[in-house]
């Protein structure tokens, strides 16, 4: 009888820990891939060297999100960043959550041990927000060298990076959870570039019409976009908090929907 | 007389793509469309107030050449990495092909013979709707299809020469990162590369999309610097595809003969 509770105990107990032995699983395997990790942070900033400054000094200044004017380097900068940290997420938890799923089995390996379905939607979405920080973390780290950071906000714009990374991860396995096919990852591109080209990230949203415009302010990276700028500049807005709400109840939802569906196609 | 052998190779891509087009279309026409009215229109505009353009031209007609010859290099790039290592690797149908006939030259050959035709029909439609966009003032700008295609052979024949031996498709990301995505934003397609610090300008001479920009722009503005630097952005590009076609040729025939 006693046996029987220490064994569930331990059980229990090593359960605890589920999701960061996914973690773990996912920096192991990197160790092999280093190279391809250290190179995702290389396309925002190549980005940022070409368009913010090599077409930027074509620009001059536009108004920031306050209105104040702000040179067009310090205005792309964060709206890369933003969209960095949805790459980041989105590459992670579709095509290789779906390899991993669907053709290494990795998944149905994990659930043979202690772990839970919870913890593999977990863990994966932890292993998202731990390479999105690092990137993001580099990201700022340029930014201040090159001179791109206009106020001690920008200290904010990690976990601000993080917030998005989580509101795309959890959306990114939801949405992983219903392909059937690699053809199907043309919807992920279909949804990414669009929002990468004209979420406010390369120009204001003062650009659009306003019927646009409405549509713009309604996607996930403009929320992102919006808070990064705001930090980065200094010019705080209280709309912030409502993107901040929007990014937050989008990971939640979508990691709620993710579990839920991982118990299905898992554990048949 | 028959079909030559490469030709064989470019229909059976052809049956294939008849029934997977579809997938396609979004990579290869929509996307850089996407691209051009973001920079083109959107950043464009912020550009023109700014400055009043670049050398004069509105920021449209200087950076629709430049997307043009960009996007269609990187199409190139994704035809002949993953599926070379496709068709020697995971499905085998390339020894398949050589099983018949069709020598590995010629299979080689074929490959970025299609990938040329593919090309083709992107930048064509690019340059059309780029043409309606207000992104192309001479009509001198047709030129500019054959310059793109002939830009994007240069990086299919070393990129397929480069795959068919690979043992994993993990190096290709770093490829696409490290290679082909700084030639992608650096060589004179979103802004002049008079704008690079000095020391970097020289590099871009040896950038194969460096040459292809010039020579879409050249057409598309219908002013070229001078008849010589047309004739030496085609000579140089000219040299790499005989170059690449040298060297895939033969790393086609050690990987698919033993």
């Amino acid at each position: 009888m006693i046996a029987a509770i220490a064994v569930k105990e331990a059980g229990r107990r090593r359960h605890r820990g589920g999701a960061l032995r996914v973690v773990e699983r996912n920096t192991l395997a990197y160790r092999r891939m280093w190279l391809a990790f250290v190179t995702g942070l290389f396309e925002p900033l190549l980005y940022l060297l070409s368009i913010g400054i090599g077409v930027g000094g074509l620009v001059g200044k536009i108004p920031g999100p306050g209105g104040e004017p702000i040179p067009y380097d310090q205005f792309v900068a964060p709206g890369l960043m933003a969209a960095a940290a949805m790459n980041g997420a989105v590459l992670d938890t579709t095509f290789n959550f779906f390899f991993k799923y669907k053709y290494a089995h990795t998944y149905d390996a994990m659930l043979a041990t202690p772990l839970e379905v919870g913890d593999v939607a977990r863990g994966e979405v932890i292993w998202a927000l731990i390479r999105g920080g690092i990137y993001s973390g580099a990201f700022l780290v340029t930014m201040v060298v090159l001179g791109l950071v206009g106020s001690w906000w920008a200290v904010l714009a990690i976990p601000a990076a993080l917030l998005i990374a989580f509101a795309f991860a959890g959306a990114g396995i939801a949405a992983t959870t219903f392909m059937r096919s690699w053809t199907d990852f043309d919807f992920v591109n279909l949804a990414l570039i669009p929002m990468f080209l004209f979420a406010a990230t390369f120009f204001p949203i003062s650009q659009y019409p306003d019927a646009l415009q409405i549509i713009v302010r309604c996607t996930p990276l403009y929320q992102g976009v919006a808070i990064e700028r705001s930090l980065t500049t200094g010019q705080l807005q209280w709309t912030m908090l409502l993107n901040a709400l929007y990014l937050a109840v989008m990971g939640a939802v979508g990691l709620r929907i993710a579990t839920a569906r991982l118990r299905v196609l898992l554990q048949p | 007389m028959s079909t030559p052998p490469a030709l064989r190779v470019v229909e059976k891509e052809w049956v294939a793509w008849r029934r997977l087009w579809k997938a396609s279309v979004f990579q290869a026409t929509v996307a850089p469309l996407l691209f051009l009215a973001a920079m083109g229109l959107g950043l464009g505009d912020l550009v023109n107030k700014g400055s009043g353009g670049v050398d004069g031209m509105p920021y449209l007609v200087f950076v629709a050449p430049g997307l043009m010859a960009a996007t269609t290099m990187m199409q190139a790039a994704g035809e002949s990495l993953w599926p070379v290592l496709g068709g020697v690797k995971w499905m085998r149908t390339y020894h398949a092909a050589v099983a018949t006939p069709v020598g590995a030259g010629e299979l080689f050959a074929g490959h970025v013979l299609w990938t040329c035709l593919r090309v083709l029909l992107s930048a064509t439609v690019f340059l059309i709707v780029a043409a309606i966009l207000g992104g192309v003032p001479s009509l001198w700008g047709i030129l500019a299809i054959p310059a793109a295609v002939l830009g994007a052979s240069v990086f299919a024949a070393a990129l397929n020469g480069y795959a068919v031996t690979q043992e994993s498709d993990v190096p290709f990301a770093v490829i696409m990162r490290i290679g082909l995505f700084p030639l992608f934003l650096f060589s004179g397609t979103f802004f002049p590369t008079s704008r690079l610090p000095d020391w970097l300008q020289p590099v871009s001479w040896f950038s194969p999309l460096w040459h292809t920009v010039e020579l879409c722009r050249a057409a598309t503005t219908g002013t070229a610097p001078s008849a010589g630097s047309v004739v030496g952005h085609v000579t140089f590009l000219v040299a790499c595809l005989a170059l690449g076609c040298w060297w895939g040729v033969r790393r086609f025939t050690q990987a698919l003969t033993s």
